[in-house]
């Protein structure tokens, strides 16, 4: 088999991933509910964590980064614990419905939600905010990179942008942080929100948001904390005030080695390997006769290859590659329903193709093989 | 038990918050361990820092210069 999904999830994990969850499992206790050495070893942990992501990040302190169990988690959280009905906000078309639908849900109880429209190529224009700023205008919340195309949207401008207006600037870094360098201080970014298990190479279950000094988010969930036992509410102090219940401590061991691993190789190393195989399998499936190939080539991407060949629905191409080749891609709607929309491709949707550090320049060559085969 | 003996604790209102106080403190090579809060003071995180008394100004200039939150400190017997 051919794993060419990394963008739902990348695998495998580098073996000191796997090899941190196995210790972990074995040897931890509850984290912050004991003094005892395995709850310690776990909190331990968990805190080196924080050190390592806050660091990654550029935030502005380890008890910032509030650990959650996916981006999806880490959004929600954001959102609805910052707007409120009165606000406007501004998002973007290629959002992934994590985004998406908290601002619909938002939008039914009275917040004001704009979209900055994706283009054929899934482009948008970043003028676009300035036209839909109004005066009760809150936010900017939007992706960094599209799960769909792998455009990048820049983020250093949207966060001046957002900073000279005195927005607040929630940012969803599922499909890149780990491999493209995000500095939440010179980015002005509010709430960097993250996935463990796609570009930061960790286990599943762990993600996080990252938040700069001031940003004051209501909690989301309360309960069970280790501490202020007593009092009613959920304690004032991050990270606990975001974090309740029983923090996933066996996978934020593996998300730690995974940062480990990023650093030990390099995050430009394994940007430039992702995007020389992106290069060439895009090289190769744009020169067949009748391919329809989405997004942004002419500038840097998440590497991400998204397509279709004539009007063969997007499931039959998929499964004739993972029946026939044993090529793992993607069909479908991807959880981008404003982008399909934009591309034009609600129907028929798209077949993606996401590479990633453990792909091969051999496995690119075996699927356009199997695609100038099938597509003829 | 054990007799108690006078200690500087540092008390915390989160768990971070006493993870990176041994962090800078083991960093710092500042004698001390983590200990369950003692009884006598009113803490919210159940796990408290614990130094020898005569360590107490080192303690706090560390903690205060690396601008970590904590909830409070005290010498008591622990």
């Amino acid at each position: 088999m051919i794993y060419f999904d990394n963008a739902a999830t990348t695998m495998p994990k580098p073996a000191s991933v796997t090899e941190a969850v196995v210790a972990a499992m074995n040897s931890f206790g509850n984290s912050g509910r004991a003094a005892h050495g395995q709850s310690m070893d776990a909190s331990r942990t968990i805190y080196e964590a924080r050190v390592r992501l806050a660091g990654l990040f550029n935030c502005p302190r380890p008890s910032n980064v509030v650990f959650t169990a996916n981006s999806t988690e880490a959004l929600n959280i954001a959102i609805r614990g910052l707007l409120k009905p009165g606000d406007h906000v501004i998002s973007t078309d290629l959002e992934h419905n994590s985004v998406l639908r908290p601002l619909y849900d938002l939008a039914e109880q009275g917040v004001a939600v704009d979209f900055a429209a994706a283009d054929r190529q899934g482009r948008i224009n970043h003028d676009d905010f300035s036209s839909l700023l109004r005066e009760n205008t809150r936010a900017i919340v939007c992706t960094h990179g599209s799960n769909l195309t792998g455009n990048l949207l820049d983020i250093g401008r949207i966060g001046r942008f957002a900073h000279e207006h005195g927005l607040l600037f929630i940012v969803d870094a599922s499909q890149t942080a780990g491999v493209f360098p995000i500095d939440m201080a010179a980015m002005n970014i509010s709430v960097l929100c993250f996935t463990g298990h796609k570009s930061l190479l960790g286990p599943q279950g762990t993600g996080g948001l990252c938040i700069a000094d001031g940003v004051e988010i209501r909690p989301l969930k309360s309960g069970g904390t280790g501490v202020q036992t007593y009092l009613r509410h959920q304690p004032p102090e991050l990270p606990t005030r975001l974090e309740a219940g029983t923090l996933n401590s066996h996978g934020i061991a593996g998300l730690l080695a995974a940062v480990g691993y990023i650093e030990s190789v390099g995050m430009e190393n394994i940007r430039a390997k992702e995007s020389a195989l992106m290069k060439r399998f895009y090289d190769g499936v744009k020169e067949i006769p009748g391919m329809k190939v989405y997004g942004d080539f002419d500038n840097e991407k998440a590497p991400i290859v998204s397509l279709n060949w004539q009007d063969v629905p997007s499931g039959e191409l998929a499964d004739e590659l993972a029946e026939e080749y044993g090529i793992a891609s993607r069909a479908g709607a991807h959880c981008a329903p404003r982008l399909h929309e934009a591309l034009g491709t609600k129907g028929q949707g798209a077949v993606r193709f996401s590479f990633g550090y453990h792909n091969t320049e051999e496995e690119v060559d075996r699927a356009l093989s199997a695609l100038r085969k099938i597509c003829q | 038990m054990r007799e108690k003996e006078l200690r500087f604790v540092v008390t915390f209102h989160t768990t971070a918050e006493a993870m990176a106080v041994e962090k800078l403190c083991r960093e710092k090579a500042i004698e001390g361990k983590l200990i369950s809060a003692p009884r006598s003071i009113s803490a919210d995180c159940g796990i408290a820092w614990s130094s020898p008394p005569e360590l107490a100004d080192i303690v706090r200039e560390a903690v205060q210069s690396a601008g970590i939150e904590i909830q409070g400190f005290h010498e008591v017997r622990a």
